[in-house]
């Protein structure tokens, strides 16, 4: 077995350090198990061996087992019956599936982004030498920690139409405020506020720590070549900020994509499916109409929605990431 | 002639600087403020609101402080449905959860980040992969899963499924890769087993990550709604999240909203508790993921 040999710099994987000599399975296993070298194999094993059973019963094995429901019509009551394609030509053609992907890029892309821009200005905020800024901290933070679900109940009777302490503020002040989540055209927004109050706390306490991480001397480097305070801002921390701000939006954009929680409480995915994300969709096709394999389906088509985002935004980030290698 | 040195430059750049820099904090002080009091309204309100009467529910316009505190909302919000129950649930499965992702994801990251065997790195990249699979794609086939081995409308499935996440292990991983091989080499050479290494000197040395871990499984278990909605449906069995939702569901001529936000208000008070004594591990977890993962 040949294996060809490129010079390669960093760090050497477990194989190549045993040596160029001998590759390939056969030899590898052999020598992972004579002398002092088998202790250590067997005790790797062993101590993997809980998580890696548990791994591949809860991981693995769904994921492949998802992979052939979505190709199958079942309704769990009795055989799966294989329909190829199927689902994907019920999925093209399903107005509610694309009413739902719409809902979901409405929201990640409109929660995720004002969120950030937020949290940004709040970590700049924090970052000075002054006093209780752990106490800021902790208090933008709290949101975050509260059940999302509770959070939702509370913002539910905060957006009461006519009791609701939104409206009685817009009111004190003579804004005739609107039906919130009862209405189509506002419970979106009624939504990612909710969503944002509770985020935010996350991609601040993030970007803070991003922040502290860029040393004085560059400020004071900047300042004695005479940079004002914008000047540095805007050339100085935001690019040595951009690799942090590009794993909270990633992040950001990853769990926004797939929210559930807090439109299931707060909306129920209504009025008319204004509010129906496709995780919602998911839901409720595969266990309130156990319409298992569209589910899947519908599931795969989540997967791959998030793995383009993710992959374009890798692809951005070269353009404006600082030391975005690769 | 005098030149004027950088020397000169920076200490006339300090001394104003000093003077705008308080100035900018003070301003920046109060916008903290402010908006700090916008986050907690909402706070603020769910108590309000859990301490008043139905009528002074209904009435409009509402009054931030309720005229006279109804301490007693709480002891019925309790008990209007088994809340008891449901906290109970709730900590029994994070306990149990904590519990065993603290054990395996210690045991398997050790392996991965300071024992050599085949097929190490091969793994540890399957683990990674399958990190990036969204929950939604796995819960199909995990309740089919579940409803063959018996355990639809029991605890198990929040339990054991949650123990093996990959993500313990990751963090686990990242860990112990960093840890100094001295004692360990030590150890060995006086003849100790791996696991005499593994239980006396690196699990001790990693007792902020364990602490970690054990906080951020904690809150999400007790967080967790998707997945106990799809496979819990006795009243009896439901966790936290969804005994909030059941509450709110009930058919009431008014909604009672005072005991619905006294319900809220009980439901987070643990986890704020928690939060506040674990606040340092929790938030280094949240940092740490983000630098090594931001660079």
């Amino acid at each position: 077995m040949k294996s060809s040999r490129t010079v390669r710099t960093g760090a050497l994987t477990y194989e190549e350090q045993l040596g160029a000599r001998k590759v390939g399975l056969r030899a590898e296993l052999r020598r992972a198990f004579t002398g002092l070298q088998r202790e250590e194999t067997i005790s790797a094993y062993l101590f993997l061996l809980p998580n890696f059973l548990g791994f591949l019963a809860f991981s693995l094995l769904p994921i492949g087992f998802a992979f052939y429901i979505m190709f199958t019509d079942w309704d769990l009551a009795g055989d799966p019956a294989f329909t190829g394609a199927q689902n994907f030509v019920t999925l093209w053609n399903d107005r509610l599936f694309w009413k739902t992907l719409w809902n979901t890029f409405y929201y990640t892309f409109v929660a995720v982004p004002t969120g950030v821009f937020i949290a940004f200005w709040l970590a700049l905020l924090m970052n000075r030498k002054m006093k209780g800024v752990l106490f800021f901290r902790t208090v933008y933070f709290l949101p975050q920690i509260t059940l999302t679900v509770a959070a939702a109940i509370v913002w539910n009777w905060i957006y009461h139409p006519e009791l609701g302490l939104l409206n009685y503020l817009l009111g004190s002040i003579g804004i005739q405020g609107p039906r919130w989540i009862h209405s189509t055209a506002w419970a979106m927004p009624s939504v990612i506020i909710m969503s944002n109050w509770q985020g935010i706390g996350f991609a601040m306490l993030i970007l803070l720590a991003g922040l502290q991480g860029i040393p004085q001397e560059y400020y004071d480097a900047a300042e004695i070549d005479g940079a004002s305070g914008w000047q540095r801002l805007r050339f100085f921390t935001i690019p040595l900020l951009t690799p942090t701000i590009f794993f909270v939006v990633v992040v950001s954009l990853i769990g926004a994509f797939q929210g559930f929680d807090q439109f299931y409480v707060l909306t129920q995915g209504g009025p008319a499916k204004a509010t129906t994300t496709l995780v919602m969709y998911i839901f409720q096709n595969g266990f309130s109409f156990f319409k298992m394999g569209y589910g899947a389906a519908l599931a795969a088509v989540l997967f791959v929605c998030i793995l383009i985002i993710t992959l374009f935004q890798w692809y951005l980030a070269k353009k404006w990431v600082y030391g975005f290698e690769e | 002639m005098t030149t004027i040195t950088s020397q000169d430059r920076l200490t006339s750049i300090n001394l104003g600087k000093k003077r705008r820099e308080q100035l900018g904090n003070i301003l920046a002080w109060l916008i903290l403020v402010i908006g700090g009091i916008m986050m907690m309204i909402p706070f603020l309100w769910m108590v309000s609101s859990s301490l008043k009467t139905l009528d002074e529910i209904y009435t409009f316009p509402p009054k931030f402080i309720p005229s006279a505190p109804q301490w007693g909302n709480y002891l019925r919000a309790w008990t209007a449905v088994p809340f008891a129950k449901f906290f109970w649930n709730s900590t029994y499965v994070a306990g149990m959860v904590v519990l065993g992702q603290l054990l395996t994801c210690s045991m398997a990251g050790y392996a991965f980040g300071r024992l050599r065997f085949p097929g190490r790195d091969k793994i540890f990249l399957f683990y990674l992969a399958t990190l990036m699979v969204p929950f939604a794609v796995i819960m199909i086939p995990l309740y089919v899963q579940m409803q063959y081995l018996g355990w639809i409308d029991t605890l198990w499935p929040l339990i054991i499924p949650s123990i093996f996440t990959p993500w313990g292990t990751f963090l686990m991983r990242q860990f112990m890769v960093g840890l100094p091989r001295e004692l360990e080499d030590a150890a060995r050479v006086d003849g100790a087993s791996f696991f005499t290494v593994y239980w006396m000197i690196i699990l001790p040395l990693t007792k902020p990550a364990l602490a970690t871990l054990g906080i951020f499984t904690f809150l999400g278990s007790w967080n967790n709604f998707l997945w106990p909605l799809i496979v819990i449906s006795s009243l009896n069995l439901k966790t936290i999240p969804l005994g909030l939702v059941a509450f709110q569901e009930r058919q009431a001529l008014k909604t009672p909203w005072e005991l619905i936000m006294a319900a809220a208000t009980f439901s987070i008070l643990p986890i704020l508790v928690v939060f506040v004594f674990g606040q340092k591990y929790y938030v280094r977890g949240i940092v740490t993921s983000g630098i090594k993962g931001g660079g």
